[in-house]
């Protein structure tokens, strides 16, 4: 298993757990438990069932006939707008909270951007009836009006974090602090494959289902289980480590990764952590961080508030490190674009998140038998006020 | 003898570490601000490297470690500020920081700086025990340095032990599960686990930090403990008074009750 985690916690030199000695216990005591209780029957018996019954599981692998001859390429996408709230944040926040359950803890405390990740976790929250605490920048609360009304809705209690630049970040600054100062009842549901070992681990897992459907999905439609690509959008980059999960080790695989470019890599308002990213530590995970020469973390831009994590998953920056993934950095107006021309051409509005993946289909060049697998993450109705601004319909 | 070894070693209790966020509340200040700890008979200073994402900290070192990012501090700033600090005082100087900034500046450059300068040891909260065992703790005691290791209420007693073995200098005792920041008081259940740790007989001297802000709180660790860590509070001074000699003078008469 050459890109697996490994025994400490790392993806070859990045990840690990850069923790406070007040979290070690419930750090290591994660890392001992998680892959146990994740593999115990009741607990996957309790875990599909919700994600079929709940989450809408499984999601569908839909041939895009029209995006396909546009391409020249056979197109499938993966459906994860489908998922109930969604995206497919709920694959994730549904198993932590069941593992958080197992685990005998009662208070559930999330960071949030978009509110994506935060609804996600408010609504499980809700259907396990566990208290919610969500933690969500300034910024972000004014931004994501509606999301913030759902989580209200939901039950979930929303706290506008005004340290540091009130976004993402601080955000999860934030709910590592609740959880240092409530190490005994709390569990922290992170939002991506980010923070320390074995978060980057964990998510990926619960994520893996996506890539675990595309199989024998594809199986039916191709009568074979791997495609030639597979492409996906990074944020922290839980939808597309889900997506490429099964085929890691399958080197006919290609995998390909989608960033925020913002307005463009070399324009100081950029998301593109792995082109523009040093090595270092946030939140716990050493891996490419966007920051300054001395060290302190810059705040991304990306027109998708899903997209501007100042960070990477330890995963990601191996996978670009090592060669196995190709990474794009995608602009706003590109992601803008494709946007619309996957609404016009097969009647889906993605997500803007999602929507940077589909330019790759633009950007690369493919041969007319490639079998591509693309993850359309989320659905844009939360982006239509920025779709509405910002495109001509 | 080291300095921090001989500071144990000459005062056994009751001795009071100040933290401060170089850089704060005035660029500038940081001599200054040391130089007025020593004067009034502050026994050990930590010299915080302000981080734009400090995770162990309360909101009010986070607004000064803010301000002195905004002010202009930076890593190299702070080595040319403290060049010739050994000529002012001689009480021993810890730095205190987060590994992110450390790393950028190079971790062997900034411990060889370090010692060069006169700094006595470092406390860098998110590196953990076993990452330091393995990766830097050569590189420090190459150069010399001491490295404070954190407990909390949290850490089993065979952990305890670990990192007292690891530790060096002093051993630093978080009061609570909490972020750095003020209380008022430290109930029942945080004495019992000072007296827990006191009772282990631990072979590095203990202060206990995060929290002391008063008197009362400075009594109860000085009870268990040999002395206390004081930072939030001193912040919350420089803020409220006029001048950093009066911030100095009004910290140590209400640390001390007189
Ligand atoms: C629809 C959608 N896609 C993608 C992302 C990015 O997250 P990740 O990279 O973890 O999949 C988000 C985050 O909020 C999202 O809402």
């Amino acid at each position: 298993m050459k890109y697996a985690v490994d025994n400490n916690g790392y993806y070859g030199k990045f990840g690990g757990a850069y923790v406070p000695e007040i979290l070690h216990k419930n750090v290591s005591e994660l890392q001992e438990r998680y892959l146990t209780i994740m593999q115990d029957s009741a607990f996957q018996k309790e875990l599909n069932q919700l994600l079929h019954d709940y989450v809408g599981r499984p999601t569908s692998l839909y041939f895009a006939t029209r995006l396909s001859q546009f391409v020249g390429a056979k197109v499938y996408l993966k459906r994860e707008d489908l998922c109930h709230t969604g995206a497919h944040k709920l694959n994730n926040a549904l198993g932590q909270i069941l593992l958080a359950k197992h685990m005998g803890k009662t208070r559930i405390v999330a960071e949030t951007g978009a509110g994506q990740h935060g609804v996600a976790t408010a609504t499980v929250c809700a259907l396990m009836n566990m208290e919610c605490v969500v933690y969500m920048g300034e910024t972000d609360v004014k931004r994501q009006y509606l999301n913030v009304q759902r989580m209200y809705m939901l039950g979930a209690k929303v706290v506008p974090v005004t340290s540091g630049n009130k976004t993402l970040k601080d955000a999860t600054n934030e709910a590592i602090r609740d959880w240092t100062c409530n190490p005994k009842d709390t569990f922290y549901i992170i939002g991506s494959v980010v923070g320390p070992h074995p978060y980057p681990d964990m998510v990926a897992r619960f994520q893996a289902v996506i890539s675990e459907e595309i199989m024998w999905q594809l199986q039916q439609h191709e009568n074979t289980s791997y495609p030639d690509y597979v492409i996906a959008c990074v944020g922290g980059g839980s939808n597309a480590a889900g997506s490429f999960y099964h085929f890691l080790e399958h080197d006919s695989v290609k995998l390909i990764a989608a960033e925020a470019a913002g307005l463009g890599v070399d324009t100081n308002e950029s998301a593109a952590t792995i082109h523009l990213g040093r090595e270092g530590i946030l939140h716990g995970s050493k891996t490419l961080i966007m920051q300054t020469d001395d060290g302190q973390i810059v705040e991304p831009y990306s027109i998708s508030a899903g997209l501007d994590y100042p960070g990477i998953g330890p995963m990601h920056a191996f996978l670009a490190e090592s060669g196995r993934a190709q990474v794009y950095a995608i602009t706003d107006d590109e992601a803008l674009q494709a946007a619309l021309q996957l609404t016009r051409l097969e009647g889906i509005i993605p997500a803007i998140e999602s929507s940077h993946a589909l330019v790759v289909l633009a950007k690369h060049s493919f041969k007319p038998n490639d079998v591509i697998v693309l993850t359309v993450s989320g659905r844009g109705d939360k982006d239509m006020e920025t779709y509405c601004n910002r495109l001509t319909f | 003898m080291d300095r921090i070894a001989s500071l144990f070693a000459t005062k056994k209790n009751r001795i009071i570490s100040v933290y401060f966020t170089a850089g704060f509340p005035q660029l500038h200040d940081t001599v200054t601000i040391i130089k007025e700890l020593a004067h009034q008979g502050v026994d050990m200073i930590e010299i915080g490297i302000p981080y734009s994402d400090p995770m162990a900290d309360g909101p009010v070192i986070q607004h000064s470690s803010q301000q002195a990012l905004e002010n202009g501090m930076s890593q190299k700033l702070l080595f040319e500020q403290l060049a010739t600090i050994r000529q002012e005082v001689s009480i021993p100087l810890v730095f205190m920081g987060y590994l992110n900034t450390i790393m950028q500046f190079g971790f062997e450059r900034f411990c060889q700086q370090a010692a060069h300068i006169g700094i006595d040891g470092l406390i860098i909260p998110d590196i953990p025990l076993d990452v330091y065992v393995k990766e830097y703790k050569t590189i420090v005691e190459q150069y010399g340095l001491k490295f404070i290791l954190l407990i909390t209420p949290e850490t089993t007693e065979e952990r305890i032990r670990q990192i007292d073995a690891v530790s060096s200098g002093f051993v630093y005792m978080v009061s609570s599960a909490a972020t750095t920041g003020s209380q008022q008081s430290f109930d029942t259940e945080k004495q019992a686990y000072f007296q827990r740790i006191a009772e282990m007989k631990l072979q590095n001297p203990t202060l206990v930090g995060f929290g002391v802000s008063n008197n009362s709180t400075y009594e109860a660790a000085c009870t268990y403990a040999n002395g206390a860590i004081i930072g939030s509070e001193f912040i919350k001074q420089l803020q409220k008074q006029s001048s950093i000699s009066l911030a100095v003078s009004t910290l140590v008469s209400t640390i001390k009750g007189s």
